[in-house]
């Protein structure tokens, strides 16, 4: 290479330039008002470290725990929803305001839209009965596949809580086995997207479990 | 068997850089910020309807070349006749050019060498930015400029023999 190519290639503007990050800003702003912004992503703190949030102007599309998944759940996002996705963390202030109230004990219900296209057929059948499972309360596996309409479709009640794409806010930690089955993956408390550790956690702040972290199941 | 086509804010983190850094070198700092947006509100615009997503470096450099020609057609429309002074064009003296709407005036830092590549004729100006800023293949460069590799690599060699001239390390 001579000279001149290497000036051309050394003169060039800085990397990681701040003009970019500015106009990357401005991009952004004016995405949002002409309506090209389909899914807005970005990180909401939690007690149990910083959950991947999506929304779509229908509503919450999805909240995500593994951190080291992000990019193969915005890719899925992207495939099934729409590819104009982009990180607008201040479109996130909704789901951040409400989840704070939830884990600071403040808030029992979420006012939340929710955009189901994540989710299809049975499988959101079962989690839009999961939806209506209050705070505190609880209810098993069998139960929600008789909700559902199919009393035999307990494995896959079980499945369908297991893909749930908006954990926390459908409230798949509420569903456990039915009562007296000890051991297996998950325990008692049946397994969880987050891990058994969170599930646990998180039905000890809404007052679910007794004074031996066990499950205070209401009558099936 | 359909795209999978990857979220739109991968490719602004891969390549907006390239894109802003292009755009800066090819029309000034202050002018590539709006056609910065122009080029990539077109893309999200386009993005979902693309059938082909094997080379979305040069998809997007292809819509950022085409807001650049825009952006100096615009420009070379603004400003103002002066009787005297021949048309931006292929005179031997690129350095002392003046950009002629004084949009740009000599940033700081800003090579004098970038100032002698803006003042190339516009198909050896993109070709060159696109060798050697972004980096690009000579076939990438003739699918983005709609031309043939050869003529790419033609107008690369006639922009480098040009910058020559006025440039000595």
């Amino acid at each position: 290479m001579n000279e001149l190519e290497k000036a051309l290639r050394s003169a060039s503007l800085p990397r990681g330039d701040a003009g970019a990050a500015a106009a990357s800003g401005q991009f952004l702003a004016r995405a949002e008002d002409e309506g090209l912004l389909e899914v807005a992503y970005g990180t909401v703190e939690s007690p149990f470290g910083d959950l991947l949030a999506a929304v779509t102007p229908r509503g919450l599309l999805r909240l995500s725990y593994d951190p080291s998944r992000n990019d193969a759940v915005l890719a899925d996002i992207a495939t099934k929803v729409s590819p104009r996705v982009l990180e607008a963390p201040a479109r996130l202030d909704p789901v951040r305001h409400e989840l704070d109230e939830y884990f600071e004990g403040r808030r029992r219900r979420f006012e939340l839209k929710l955009d189901w296209r994540l989710t299809r057929g049975f499988f959101q059948k079962i989690l839009r009965e999961t939806a209506r499972v209050g705070f505190g309360e609880l209810a098993t596996y069998k139960q929600m596949a008789e909700a559902a309409g199919s009393p035999r479709a307990v494995r896959a009640a079980g499945n369908a809580l297991g893909s749930n794409p908006i954990p926390i806010v459908v409230p798949c930690h509420r569903i456990v086995r039915t009562g007296g089955k000890m051991g297996g993956y998950g325990g008692e408390l049946g397994p969880y997207i987050g891990g058994p550790g969170i599930k646990q956690r998180l039905l000890e702040l809404e007052g679910a479990l007794d004074e031996h972290g066990r499950p205070r199941l209401r009558p099936a | 068997m359909p795209v999978r086509l990857p979220p739109f804010q991968a490719l602004m983190d891969d390549h907006r850089d390239d894109v802003y850094r292009f755009l800066v070198a090819s029309l000034g700092r202050e002018e590539a910020d709006d056609c910065f947006q122009e080029t990539f509100i077109a893309a999200l615009r386009a993005y979902p309807r693309l059938r082909d997503a094997s080379n979305l470096r040069s998809w997007l450099f292809t819509i950022a070349h085409r807001k650049a020609i825009d952006a100096h057609r615009a420009r070379a429309r603004r400003a103002v006749p002066v009787e005297e002074v021949p048309e931006q064009a292929d005179t031997g003296g690129i350095a002392l050019q003046r950009d002629p709407s004084g949009a740009t005036p000599p940033g700081d830092g800003e090579p004098e060498l970038w100032r002698a590549v803006r003042g190339l004729p516009a198909k050896q100006r993109a070709a060159v930015l696109h060798r050697y800023v972004n980096d690009l293949a000579y076939v990438d460069i003739g699918q983005v400029m709609g031309c043939s590799e050869e003529a790419a690599r033609r107008s690369v060699h006639e922009g480098l023999k040009k910058l020559r001239t006025v440039w000595t390390a």
